[in-house]
């Protein structure tokens, strides 16, 4: 599904992925671990499509389409979703108006109708109530005044309702409790845990990985990819660091 | 009315005096709000026409106005308001200003707190394109005596482009103690960050930007009596300008 081949991108004219491979298949939960400055969060923006993160080399497809040809927007309505380590706020726009215009900007670009208001806030319901989410908060501007918490519990529940193939979660684990932690978790197995889509998740730590078990572990460090393996490999890294188990 | 300004009357600096000549003299238009009553009123120009008004307001002791302003659609559009408050009178000014091409927009203010304990507070958007012009001048007088006068500007300007001007000029004559005045003022673009979050969950660039574009100056009508006509004039008038 996502075929990342070689990437090399900078910031700042920094160069921070150095040639960067990895394949994930329909189906497949990957975790990226590593240490702090490795790129994993570059990773997240360059495959999105942030202003300022610049591809240097390589490539990246989602089912054969080139990422890197495609506008921020397009890559969305292609499927890839990306959950924000900070969820931005945006004073005077609801959740519900701009989910709701997201939601149907991406169904033209892919050739579907369009969801009613009625058949939107059906679906927003329905999504909300897996992330204990409650209906109003949702009616109010874009994660103003939400806690940590809150903000990735709206990511999660935006990306229930935007339905990507695949989903790229930065530190989703990050300011989060324990309540709020195992409710993530659920939802993102319930949304992302299918056949024809995938996960991948960056973090710092195996606790989210107790509730959304990656079938592939991977560390991040110094740009690249330099060790792979099954969950043990997360386990590991926690009990002996990173700098044991990558070296 | 007097002769024609000149740009050297601080007033009208940024004004353009040819189509403020066609103008002149420019209609006064007076409210007096009796001690204790409250009134309310929206001034907009939104016409294809120059327009300027001057508005003078006197709130007597313990008196309230709430006045929003839409300044938009002319080649030349001024509003000038000059308020005086009472003892313990309360006044709001809710504004925004749109204009693109080569359009000037101008709302000038002079409010003076000539009594203690009075309130005053400004709210004033700009969105600016093209190569227009929009000018923000204010002024918060307040009087020997006027002792716990609370005076607020908020005052921000969004350029849609580099060749658009925003002049902005909050301005303090404090001759008492014991007030609380404060005032913001911003000149910027569109939070780029803001903009790629839109983005990356599905909404097309000029989308997202009107999206955010009209919960800003949407803040100038928050709690107007009409503030679901005049939210949707001034939507109007920035699609225009888009």
């Amino acid at each position: 599904m996502l075929n990342i081949e070689n990437l090399q991108a900078s910031v700042a004219d920094k160069p921070i992925l150095k040639g960067l491979s990895l394949t994930i298949n329909a189906g497949e939960i990957h975790a990226i671990m590593g240490p702090n400055g490795a790129g994993k969060s570059t990773l997240g923006y360059t495959l999105g499509g942030r202003p300022g993160y610049e591809v240097t080399g390589g490539s990246a497809t989602l089912d054969g389409t080139d990422l890197f040809e495609l506008e921020p927007h397009e890559r969305a309505a292609a499927g890839l979703f990306l959950g924000f380590q900070y969820p931005v706020e945006i004073p005077g726009v609801s959740f519900v108006q701009f989910l709701r215009e997201s939601a149907n900007a991406q169904r033209k670009a892919r050739g579907e109708a369009p969801l009613s208001g009625g058949e939107f806030l059906k679906l927003a319901k329905e999504k909300a109530g897996l992330l204990r989410m409650d209906m109003d908060m949702l009616k109010r501007p874009v994660n103003v005044g939400f806690s940590g918490g809150e903000k990735k519990r709206a990511e999660m529940v935006q990306m229930g309702i935007l339905d990507p193939k695949i989903a790229i979660l930065d530190e989703t684990d990050s300011g989060l409790d324990i309540d709020a932690l195992r409710i993530c978790g659920e939802g993102i197995n319930a949304i992302m845990r299918k056949p024809d889509k995938a996960v991948l998740l960056i973090t710092h730590y195996q606790r989210l990985l107790d509730y959304v078990k990656p079938d592939f572990v991977h560390v991040l460090a110094g740009g690249r990819i330099v060790k792979s393996g099954g969950p043990e490999l997360a386990l590991e890294l926690e009990e002996h660091g990173y700098e044991a188990v990558a070296a | 009315m007097s002769a024609l300004p000149t740009r050297k009357d601080e007033a009208f600096r940024y004004a353009d005096l040819a189509a403020l000549e066609a103008l002149w003299p420019l209609p006064v238009q007076e409210i007096r709000v009796a001690a204790g009553e409250t009134g309310a009123s929206a001034v907009v120009l939104d016409g294809a026409n120059d327009a300027a008004q001057d508005i003078v307001i006197t709130l007597e002791d313990g008196a309230e106005y709430d006045l929003r302003l839409l300044n938009a659609g002319s080649a030349y559009g001024r509003i000038s308001v000059k308020v005086t408050l009472g003892k313990g009178a309360r006044f709001h000014l809710g504004a925004a200003q749109i204009a693109g091409g080569e359009q000037t927009a101008e709302i000038v203010t002079e409010v003076v707190h000539a009594q203690p304990d009075a309130v005053s507070s400004q709210v004033v958007r700009s969105v600016l394109g093209g190569k227009a012009t929009g000018t923000y001048l204010g002024r918060v007088v307040v009087a020997r005596g006027a002792i716990g006068t609370d005076g607020e500007q908020s005052i921000r300007a969004m350029l849609l482009d580099r060749t658009a001007t925003a002049n902005a000029r909050p301005e303090l004559e404090i001759y008492a103690d014991d007030v609380k005045c404060a005032h913001g003022c911003a000149v910027g673009e569109l939070d780029q960050q803001s903009l790629f979050y839109l983005a990356q969950r599905g909404l097309p660039p000029a989308e997202a930007k009107k999206l955010m574009l009209h919960a800003f100056i949407a803040e100038a009508f928050v709690g107007a009596g009409d503030e679901e006509a005049l939210t949707e004039a001034a939507l109007k008038a920035l699609d225009a300008v888009l």
